[in-house]
């Protein structure tokens, strides 16, 4: 690991305008993430775990602070901009996995190098991650034909195929059996040994936290 | 279904166009064709008739003034038409004086008037109609004997004598178009030149200068009916790619919203959009175009009726443009609406 933060928040706010009430959702937000890190986020539900995911995600600006990204710092970033980032920086893992119904798993994992505009053929060294993640065989099934811990792995495969600085997943395994659970979350784990992946994880689950290397609680828009 | 409706309803926009213009130019062009099968090289049509409309009539007396003082006129003869419906007409024929023009009518059953509420009807009208020589044809609120059927392609669709169709419409000594034949056709506009400075308010056009006005050009009428289902074309198009369009994004709202997490600018997603609606228009066009054939056959074939429709190729292009114009506009809204979806709220969408 590098000792430079790959994501370094500081003092971080969002609040949303509800109508004629401000809604904070996050209150000064304090957070250094190492390059290779696999950091846990819980917190009950309101405490700013989706917002801050939004944030590093480049979805929705912050409103103070800031936050530096591999480098970017995404206050000053325009909305076009924050697309850009979207697509070379960071990786979403989704709790219902986001896969595009009418697409094969191949063509939805495809679909991510496109809009990168990575049109080639897949690196061969990402035939090793499709491998761990199990998929080798079911790449040209749809969504429907393919079990949920199944899905979310092609959204694994999805999430990592641009080699993205950072990789989110939001409650990975929300959706999932205890199986499926262990399977995806034990992936996770090896992409970030093998691959030195940087992954955040926002998660209720204690057990699924303690897949990582450390964990952060948060509450009422603060990290505990 | 969804797909499916919009690409039907697409397809008929495209084959009312193509049926329209396909019937315009189908009986146009039949017209010019039986009026080339007459065999004449000038044509004279009252002062103030014009292509289409042959309810204006004009004294037989001036049929001697251009037999007898031309000397390149070979025959000359004068026919009356009664329209007797929207597009259905019934010819008075002197058949001495016609016959002399090209020899007259071919016929395939019968022969010529043996008396005169005799009547001569073209194969295609006998057969739409399933006459035989000897049947009893109802026109003029009077029954005629059939006597002859024709090969199709000359004057008209069905012939009486010019001298009964005179009295029974109370024009006596009026006709409605002379035909004129020359001994030299190489002479008509010299001809021409000629008689248009006897007969000064009346229209003289050759053949070939007849037949080129049977086109939608000449007709305003249905220049403008044209336009206006080309309208109704692009506003149907347009109403339903919107419909259509706008249920498509909103179902795929959380897909764009996966879209856009992944890093998809505004003009991919509506690049997308605008892509589908393309092949939407596309597949409508094509059914649009098989469905012409469709109608094609039912009015040429199944429905008894003189009209004619034909397939003009070109307006395959037209038609299938104007489709993807139409769908285009409708999709523009629903496409913009999506590319300004919101990631956040379009994959918290249920």
């Amino acid at each position: 690991m590098s000792d430079a933060p790959i994501i370094s928040i500081r003092d971080l706010r969002k609040t949303y305008h509800v109508g004629e009430v401000d809604v904070h959702a996050l209150r000064g937000v304090n957070l250094d993430v190492q390059r290779g890190e696999f950091v846990s986020i819980v917190g009950p539900s309101g405490s700013g775990k989706s917002t801050l995911f939004h944030i590093i995600g480049g979805l929705t600006p912050p409103t103070a602070g800031s936050i530096l990204l591999d480098g970017h710092d995404l206050l000053g970033l325009t909305d076009t901009q924050r697309t850009e980032l979207r697509k070379t920086t960071v990786g979403f893992v989704f709790q219902k996995y986001n896969l595009l119904p009418t697409l094969t798993a191949r063509d939805n994992i495809e679909i991510a190098r496109h809009i990168a505009h990575k049109d080639g053929p897949l690196d061969p060294k990402f035939g090793d991650v499709l491998k761990l993640l199990g998929l080798t065989g079911r790449l040209d099934h749809k969504p429907r034909a393919l079990s949920g811990g199944e899905q979310q792995r092609v959204a694994i495969a999805r999430a990592i195929v641009n080699h993205p600085a950072i990789l989110l997943a939001d409650e990975p395994t929300g959706n999932l059996d205890t199986e499926n659970s262990t399977t995806v979350l034990g992936l996770l784990r090896d992409l970030n040994q093998r691959l030195g992946q940087t992954i955040l994880m926002i998660t209720h689950n204690p057990e699924a936290a303690a897949y990582g290397h450390r964990t952060v609680r948060m509450r009422d828009g603060c990290i505990e | 279904m969804r797909t499916t409706l919009s690409i039907v309803a697409i397809s008929i926009q495209v084959t009312m166009v193509l049926t329209l213009v396909g019937l315009s130019a189908g009986m146009l062009d039949e017209q010019a064709r039986r009026a080339r099968g007459i065999g004449a090289d000038i044509i004279i049509r009252p002062p103030s008739s014009s292509v289409l409309n042959f309810g204006i009539n004009m004294s037989a007396k001036i049929i001697p003034k251009v037999i007898d003082v031309e000397p390149h006129v070979a025959a000359a003869t004068g026919v009356l038409v009664q329209g007797t419906g929207m597009l259905d007409y019934v010819t008075g024929v002197d058949l001495p004086e016609f016959n002399k023009l090209n020899g007259g009518f071919r016929f395939v059953q019968g022969g010529p008037f043996q008396g005169p509420y005799d009547v001569l009807v073209d194969s295609y009208y006998a057969d739409q109609h399933k006459y035989h020589v000897g049947d009893t044809v109802t026109q003029l609120n009077r029954p005629w004997r059939l006597a002859g059927i024709y090969e199709p392609g000359m004057l008209a669709r069905q012939v009486v004598p010019l001298a009964t169709l005179q009295d029974l419409t109370g024009n006596r000594d009026q006709i409605t178009v002379i035909y004129v034949k020359l001994d030299d056709p190489a002479r008509t506009g010299e001809v021409i030149d000629r008689l248009k400075g006897k007969l000064k308010e009346y229209k003289l056009f050759s053949m070939q200068e007849y037949t080129e006005l049977y086109s939608v050009n000449s007709v305003p009428m249905l220049k403008a009916f044209t336009v206006v289902v080309i309208a109704l074309g692009v506003l149907v198009g347009f109403l339903m790619v919107l419909l259509s369009m706008y249920t498509a994004v909103l179902e795929r709202t959380r897909e764009i919203g996966v879209l856009k997490a992944l890093g998809a600018s505004p003009g991919y997603v509506l690049n997308i959009l605008l892509r589908e609606t393309v092949l939407l228009a596309v597949a409508g066009s094509i059914l649009g175009i098989l469905l012409s054939y469709v109608t094609r056959f039912t009015i040429n074939d199944v429905i008894h009726g003189s009209l004619i429709q034909s397939i003009v190729y070109i307006w395959w292009l037209i038609a299938a443009a104007i489709a993807i114009v139409g769908a285009m506009l409708g999709a523009i809204y629903p496409g913009l609406k999506a590319a300004r979806q919101d990631a956040i709220e379009a994959l918290a969408y249920e």
